[in-house]
């Protein structure tokens, strides 16, 4: 497969671009004035409250919601039934059979499915008031049996969350490139893990879900006043089941606070609310609560590996990998099953591997629904293939950076197609490498680590995390999980214009959520147009009502970089066009004479002869007699432009094919030192390397960098979520699930590369979810501190207790791990490969 | 708004501004900053007093304002992130914070702010290790601390080095 460059031709003078300029959106964020979703509302709102089950796996019996209207102040109460009898359908599904007998509702329907699940809303005229009445809506349930273990879910044997499914299985499927058999046979060593499993976690926003939704009888028209990411998405799935067409929703966010694919979750909200709205006559406002948002907004995928075999020859070159993969959805498939498709964006890792069997199941459990959580599915698998590439260095001996420089894809490798056919686009692995060892030290680390030997209740470990972050995602890779989907490709829309006094404005098709797109945007308008970012306004947040998107608008999969700027340098470029050909027509000069700058056009080497924007705005808008029609018609001074990367439908049937544009890589080395005495683990030196190609604003990567790092590290040693056996999720506040402090976090050492993407308008690369890097550096350098013959870190969430676990285990008790090493003909054949 | 039961005058000075109000014997501080009074700078993270996104001085001293009830505040003098800028001049901290891109999202923003307005009155040259103990009580899921740290640290040297000190205490001799 070959993929050529779509450069957006046209003039960029490159003055601010690529500067480290602190941003536009800072002033009214450090004063209190920005505007996030619980700050707004809308005339005449009522406040809603959820009733949600107490069991993770329940029929609903009946329930009374008389106790509750009989309270003054309560406008409505939608319960379940009545949610689905004003629904034309379920919510679409993206799974086929039999995950799409796995229906959802708005709202629960004769079942609730986990803690949390909602069975019915209340709208009254305070919050108070409906949490109150929330309270006396009577639920009568009848208990069954959980499901909360991944694998006892897939058994034929185990209970049914949806008995008309048949199964819990939502999806399957085998991924088998190359030969992985004849790998195995031929490897000179084959090295063995029973069981690693990567944790539930969620990267839990400050700010939780929200939504002030008005269903207008008398236009029909729902407005959406939220913090969603995703806001087309959430029309397409959320329309056709409460029966409204796109062209009647007016989705609208400004600022969010964070959301890191976490709220891509709660459209079936956003419904449930427009139905309460639709009942009651007048706008329901919910903002979430932090227990309501542990419970139900969503969590990262979990996932299980079992009956690892890797193939290795002595020199330590990995072939490839087998393995049985087991992916938690949770209780409803509000994303999914598309996690079981986005792992494969990095199916060989940062690794030459050539040989990948991965057999794929993905089930439902009475656990709360897992949604994107920045690194969204790859970061399991990349974590899979880290530990692997870790574990075989420990295993046979050899030195850990050798190994993964040696099974590296090497700079001259690039563009470089991996088995399944995706073209990781540039980069130099093994220069960051080197580069993030000598910013964390390690010499001197290994140095301390030898001197400190033995005995002395205290171990030093050294870890490397190498990841990629795919970017911009072709949606054809859905095809893979489902042939009959009806999407493709990818894009994103961005509008420019002069307003009527020659001021410019940009419209994003975008939410961002921290991400400084104002700044960023500002940036690469202005190199175009010729002013300073500080007279470019970019509109905050997302719009429906100003026609900027496609149906792949959002802030979402670390693509913002190519898609939203390269759509942004489209329209400021079709807006620079028109400007050159009124300003021509004014100055009476040729086009190719005009050049931009200070907020006018001028003919070059002629500073009498120039008009500024002011005066084309005038021209166009309100002085336009007399112009020719052919300019008016060609210059309105609003362009529109929508990037569209260039991709192909993937092949569904070999599930192979060019699934993301740009691939961006970090390598993360990470100092541990461990406590043998209590299992206490201290991050004492980090070093995060990102080459994410030609950078728009390098301060902003680089704290993009800073906060994947932050989460990721408290993900390894803090943050997880987990369930009992009935199903009660055991850390629902942030007083049981640890979010990672400033005293957890340490400082990070940060390095770049700029290794320019052919494939993208700007040579930018996608980043900021990172790979879940720290997840693999720490899990590394605890395998380090562990030493010789030591158990496999086998988790991804190491908190003290399975440190100490792990430092005294019997040293009799099984390692969980195991190497074959082929007695004869060793290598025999493998030069072929 | 509907909210029943027993009310409370409460009489409070905001930013340099008396205000009096009838509140609901439950209304949380928060609720009656962000609802009552309009002054949405202050926002909610974590409902249990874990996240410090609701953090406001109050007679001095760093409190989170969705652990105390409105009524308990009567007469008190209360500071929110309204009230750092002098006009249209940012305090040192929030020029700081713009500088060394300490913010993301924006959304801890203002309760980082007062605890570290409160962290640089109490200790004005803190190391490292201070500050970071000082900003404890407050969760930031976008920038793991890093430029936060550099941001305090800056501000408070430029203060050592004679340039503007953090606005003192409303209603406090200093």
């Amino acid at each position: 497969m070959t993929i050529t460059s779509t450069p957006v031709t046209g003039e960029a003078t490159k003055t601010w671009s690529g500067r480290s300029m602190p941003r536009k959106e800072d002033g009214r964020l450090v004063q209190g004035q920005g505007s996030f979703v619980d700050d707004g509302g809308m005339h005449g709102q009522g406040y809603a409250w959820f009733v949600r089950s107490p069991y993770a796996h329940a029929r609903i019996v009946s329930i009374d919601c008389e106790p509750a209207l009989a309270m003054e102040g309560v406008y409505a109460v939608l319960t379940g039934d009545e949610a689905k009898a004003m629904c034309q359908a379920p919510f679409f599904a993206i799974a086929p059979p039999p995950g799409s007998l796995m229906q959802e509702w708005p709202l629960a329907v004769d079942k609730v499915r986990y803690q949390g699940d909602a069975v019915a809303v209340v709208l009254a005229d305070s919050r108070e008031t409906a949490r109150d009445a929330a309270e006396r809506v009577v639920v009568e349930y009848e208990p069954l049996t959980p499901v909360t273990d991944t694998v006892a879910a897939a058994d034929p044997a185990a209970p049914l969350l949806y008995d008309e499914a048949g199964t819990n299985v939502a999806w399957h499927g085998l991924f088998d490139y190359g030969d992985v058999d004849w790998a195995l046979e031929n490897a000179d060593h084959v090295v063995k893990l029973d069981r690693l499993h990567f944790h539930r976690f969620t990267s839990s926003p400050l700010e939780c879900n929200g939504a002030v939704v008005d269903f207008d009888r008398g236009t029909g028209v729902v407005s959406v006043l939220s913090n969603y990411q995703m806001p087309m998405f959430a029309a397409m799935v959320v329309g056709p089941t409460i029966g409204v067409p796109m062209n009647k929703f007016n989705f609208v966010s400004k600022d969010i606070g964070g959301a890191f694919g976490i709220k891509i979750g709660f459209y079936p909200q956003i419904a449930a609310l427009a139905l309460l709205s639709k009942k009651a006559g007048r706008p329901a406002k919910w903002t979430e609560f932090r227990t309501e948002h542990m419970l139900t907004a969503g969590h990262g995928n979990e996932r299980t590996f079992l009956d690892v075999e890797v193939p290795v020859m002595a020199d330590g070159t990995i072939l490839g990998l087998k393995v049985r993969a087991f992916d938690d959805a949770g209780a409803y498939l509000h994303y999914e099953p598309l996690g079981a498709v986005i792992w494969s964006q990095v199916v060989p890792g940062c690794y030459k591997l050539k040989h990948v069997r991965v057999d794929y199941t993905e089930v439902v459990t009475n656990k709360c629904p897992v949604v994107p959580n920045r690194g969204y599915s790859r970061m399991q698998h990349l974590w899979l293939v880290e530990r692997i590439v870790d574990v075989v260095a420990h295993e046979l001996g050899l030195d850990p950076v050798e190994v993964r420089k040696r099974n590296y894809v090497q700079p001259e490798d690039y563009p470089y197609e991996t088995p399944n056919g995706c073209i990781y686009d540039s980069g130099d692995l093994p220069r960051s490498l080197d580069i993030a060892l000598e910013l964390a030290h390690v010499a001197e680390w290994r140095e301390r680590q030898r001197e400190l030997g033995t005995g002395t209740g205290r171990r030093i470990g050294i870890g490397i995390g190498s990841t990629l972050d795919s970017g911009t995602n072709n949606f054809g890779q859905s095809r893979i999980i489902n042939p009959d989907l009806p999407f493709s490709g990818n894009g994103e829309a961005a509008f420019a214009k002069l307003d009527l006094f020659g001021e410019i404005n940009v419209n994003l098709g975008t939410t961002p959520q921290g991400q400084g797109h104002e700044t960023t945007a500002a940036q690469v308008a202005a190199d175009i147009l010729g002013v300073t970012p500080e007279d470019v306004t970019v509109t905050t947040g997302f719009n429906q009502a100003n026609n900027s998107y496609v149906g792949f608008s959002g802030t979402y999969a670390s693509q913002f970089a190519v898609s939203g700027l390269g759509a942004v340098m489209g329209a400021a470029q079709k807006l620079r066009h028109q400007i050159v050909k009124l300003a021509a027509f004014a100055l009476q000069a040729e086009e190719d004479e005009i050049e931009l700058e200070g907020g006018s056009a001028r003919v070059r080497g002629d500073e009498e002869r120039a008009i500024p924007f002011i005066g084309l705005s005038n021209m166009v808008y309100t002085n336009n007699a007399g112009l020719p029609a052919s300019l008016l018609d060609e210059c309105d001074l609003n362009a529109r432009y929508v990037y569209v990367p260039p991709f192909e439908v993937p092949d569904t049937v070999a599930k192979t094919g060019n699934l993301t544009l740009t691939y961006a890589s970090q390598v993360h080395v990470c100092v541990v030192e461990v406590d043998e005495e209590t299992g206490e683990v201290k991050v004492v030196e980090y070093a995060a390397v990102d080459d994410c190609g030609n950078r728009i604003n390098p301060l902003v990567v680089e704290g993009q960098v800073h906060g994947a790092t932050g989460l990721g590290i408290a993900a390894s040693l803090y943050e997880s979520l987990d369930y009992d056996e009935s199903g009660q999720l055991q850390e629902p506040s942030f007083y049981e699930y640890h979010v990672g402090t400033a005293m957890d976090i340490p400082d990070v050492a940060c390095g770049d590369i700029e290794s320019p993407s052919p494939f993208t308008p700007n040579g930018a690369k996608g980043m900021g979810e990172g790979g879940g890097a720290p997840l693999h550096a720490v899990c590394a350098a605890l395998q380090d501190a562990l030493g010789a013959g030591a158990p496999v870190v086998s988790e991804s969430h190491n908190h003290w207790a399975r440190v100490y676990e792990l430092l005294h285990r019997d040293p009799g008790a099984p390692r969980g791990v195991e190497v074959v090493t082929r007695t004869a003909e060793p290598g025999a054949g493998v030069e072929s490969l | 708004m509907g909210e029943r039961g027993t009310s409370h005058a409460v009489t409070v000075e905001v930013n340099g501004e008396k205000v009096s109000r009838i509140v609901a014997a439950r209304q949380l501080l928060v609720h009656f900053l962000r609802d009552t009074l309009g002054l949405t700078g202050t926002h909610i993270g974590c409902d249990t007093g874990n996240c410090g996104a609701c953090s406001v001085i109050v007679n001095g001293k760093l409190v989170k304002s969705c652990m105390i009830l409105a009524p308990q505040v009567d007469g008190a003098t209360i500071e929110t992130v309204e009230g750092l800028a002098d006009g249209d001049s940012l305090s040192p901290l929030q020029e700081s914070f713009h500088e060394h891109h300490a913010l993301q999202c924006g959304y801890c923003t203002p309760g980082m702010l007062m605890s570290a307005t409160y962290l640089l009155r109490q200790n004005p040259d803190p190391t490292d290790e201070e500050i970071r103990r000082g900003i404890r009580g407050n969760i930031c899921r976008c920038t793991g601390y890093v430029n936060i740290v550099k941001a305090i640290r800056a501000a408070s040297r430029e203060q050592a080095s004679g340039g503007r000190p953090v606005p003192a205490a409303a209603g406090e001799e200093v």
